[in-house]
């Protein structure tokens, strides 16, 4: 009955419009800044090599595929959550505003494996989602501006990674920025499960993540004990991948940390579900 | 021997402060065709979400095919079609893509050719492949009670089916309950306000107000076995009373005007008083008679 239902999500989550938001929405940002520095990206690229050029001589094409998709991954994990939330955020709550979730909850299938297939076809529609953002932002880069090594600044300064070094490192990255979106997923199906419009849980959703942004960058010693477990500490661990030698122990405490808000957010939602009445 | 289906005991479900149903209790047994009756705000669809599992009862026994519907909910619901409230569909979906959704968690195999099928049962044929959000309130009404059949339920729970239809559809839908019933033996709650509607399709009924049963038996026993209300237009309301009175010491006039005079009587015995009242010269302009539970029901839902 899960998988049947899954599918029944997957189904819905195709029909609705909404869905295809995201995809859009990263189709015009991914290509606006490819189609950008594509036409002015060198002049970007010495503005920020400017203040290397005295001690360092570079060889070579800075402004390549690989430096796109860092560029773009960095710029884009904060937003993309909006987009996840804006599908993941409807799949319990859209539906008792519209009263289907009555109609399903009287047909012999248990509120777990209603929520279990719900939370599934979220994580399904989550992968999509960030199979496309890599698919755009390394795919398309590297078809438009080519292979290269990829050199990034980092709190260790400038790292140089050859070109044959990196491709492993963005298929982790990629990983990565799966597990943090698909806990922004659950999280906003879990504030989903409590509401009965759709509006609550995706403003909701964002409303955390700001907050958890602004708790994590604001250096106040009341925060500090905090940090280290906000989901959204942990969204930009994909970044580590980058670094020289690769931290293995800050990136498995951060899949720790953001399996543990998937889990928590998931236990809480199925909690919630399996008491709710549906009233609507 | 009769076969209980629903059993329904002291019913209790709040909602905050809010009692809204206190004290529900009925029984519903094998092709019934069933009326669960009540003014707006009674009580039914609390009961009936109840009945279902889509909330949780506060107190009382629910027992569907002899099973608790807390222990058994899957294989009991398997056995049970329903719409409560209103149907509700994927209105970016069309109506057979809708029914298919639910056919595939109904816990039953159903196939394409059943669904087309069911379709053309409640009147939609030719709209298959139309989007729900092009239905009309009728249209809804039936793609509702296809997916409550689908899946050949045992028992058929429909709450308020005829609401906001026009006549037609309220004929329609009337006619495809008892033909459910007749040709296909199920057994069929049917939730409504109007008394006149399940006078027409119920065999068995129970009214409810407040959250509270009231009465519960055969239709037929509490419609028609039951006293008029008689009101007797006459020429001179004082003698007729002073008659009435005398010759038949049973009955109390309950109301008496200028020219009315309503009391409570047996159906058989109006004849009676008619013929003792031209008897003695009094002239009856008009005789209405109204029953006593449908007079009862009538006050029950002006007093809200």
């Amino acid at each position: 009955m899960l998988l049947k239902n899954t599918w029944n999500e997957l189904i819905k989550i195709l029909a609705k419009p909404r869905s295809y938001i995201g995809f859009g929405a990263l189709t015009l940002l991914i290509g606006v800044i490819l189609v950008a520095m594509k036409a002015d990206g060198k002049s970007f690229i010495s503005f920020v090599t400017a203040s290397f050029e005295q001690t360092l001589s570079f060889n070579g094409e800075i402004l390549n595929g690989n430096l796109m998709a860092f560029v773009i991954l960095q710029m884009l994990i904060i937003h993309v959550p909006l987009l996840v939330a804006l599908v993941t955020g409807d799949l319990v709550s859209g539906e008792a505003a519209m009263g289907t979730l009555r109609m399903m909850a009287t047909k012999p299938i248990s509120r777990s494996a209603i929520l279990g297939s719900k939370l599934l076809a979220g994580a399904i529609y989550t992968f999509l989602l960030t199979l496309w953002m890599a698919f755009m932002a390394y795919g398309i880069g590297q078809w438009m501006f080519g292979a290269g090594d990829l050199i990034v600044l980092n709190n260790d300064g400038l790292v140089i990674i050859p070109a044959d070094d990196i491709m492993w490192r963005y298929f982790y990255g990629f990983g990565l920025a799966y597990l943090s979106l698909l806990a922004v997923a659950t999280m906003s199906i879990c504030f989903s499960v409590f509401s009965d419009n759709s509006i609550g849980p995706i403003v909701s959703t964002m409303a955390v993540i700001i907050l958890f942004t602004i708790i994590g960058s604001l250096d106040v010693s009341s925060f500090n004990s905090l940090q280290p477990f906000l989901l959204t500490t942990h969204m930009s661990s994909w970044r580590s991948l980058f670094e020289m030698p690769v931290p293995v122990d800050d990136i498995l405490n951060s899949i720790y940390i953001l399996l543990f808000h998937i889990i928590g957010f998931a236990a809480i939602s199925f909690w919630r579900f399996n008491k709710k009445d549906i009233n609507t | 021997m009769n076969e209980t289906v629903v059993s329904i005991k002291g019913l209790k479900k709040s909602f905050k402060a809010f009692k809204a149903v206190k004290d529900v209790s009925f029984s519903v047994q094998k092709n019934d065709v069933f009326g669960f009756l009540g003014p707006n705000g009674a009580g039914k669809s609390t009961s009936l979400r109840c009945m279902l599992s889509l909330i949780k009862a506060d107190a009382g026994e629910i027992k569907l095919f002899g099973e608790d519907i807390k222990d058994n909910r899957s294989k009991v619901l398997s056995k049970i079609g329903s719409i409560i409230e209103k149907p509700d569909f994927y209105k970016y979906l069309s109506a057979f893509k809708n029914l298919e959704l639910l056919a595939r968690i109904s816990g039953s195999t159903v196939s394409k050719s059943e669904l087309y099928d069911i379709l053309d049962f409640v009147g939609l044929q030719g709209r298959e492949k139309h989007k729900f959000r092009t239905f009309s309130h009728g249209m809804k009404q039936r793609l509702g009670i296809a997916q409550a059949l689908m899946h050949n339920p045992e028992l058929i729970i429909l709450d308020e089916p005829t609401t906001g239809l026009d006549p037609q559809g309220i004929v329609d839908i009337r006619n495809l309950i008892l033909k459910l019933s007749k040709e296909q033996g199920k057994t069929v709650i049917l939730s409504s306000h109007q008394l006149s509607e399940i006078e027409m399709i119920a065999n068995r009924m129970v009214i409810i107000n407040k959250g509270e049963t009231l009465i519960e038996g055969s239709v037929h026993n509490l419609l028609n076995s039951s006293n008029m209300v008689v009101k007797f237009q006459l020429d001179d309301v004082s003698r007729g009373e002073k008659l009435l009175v005398n010759e038949f010491s049973d009955v109390n006039v309950s109301k008496a005007s200028t020219n009315e005079l309503e009391f409570e009587i047996e159906k058989i015995r109006i004849a009676d008083v008619a013929e003792c009242f031209v008897k003695n010269n009094l002239r009856i302009y008009s005789i209405e008679q109204k029953r006593k539970l449908e007079d009862y029901f009538i006050n029950m839902i002006a007093e809200g």
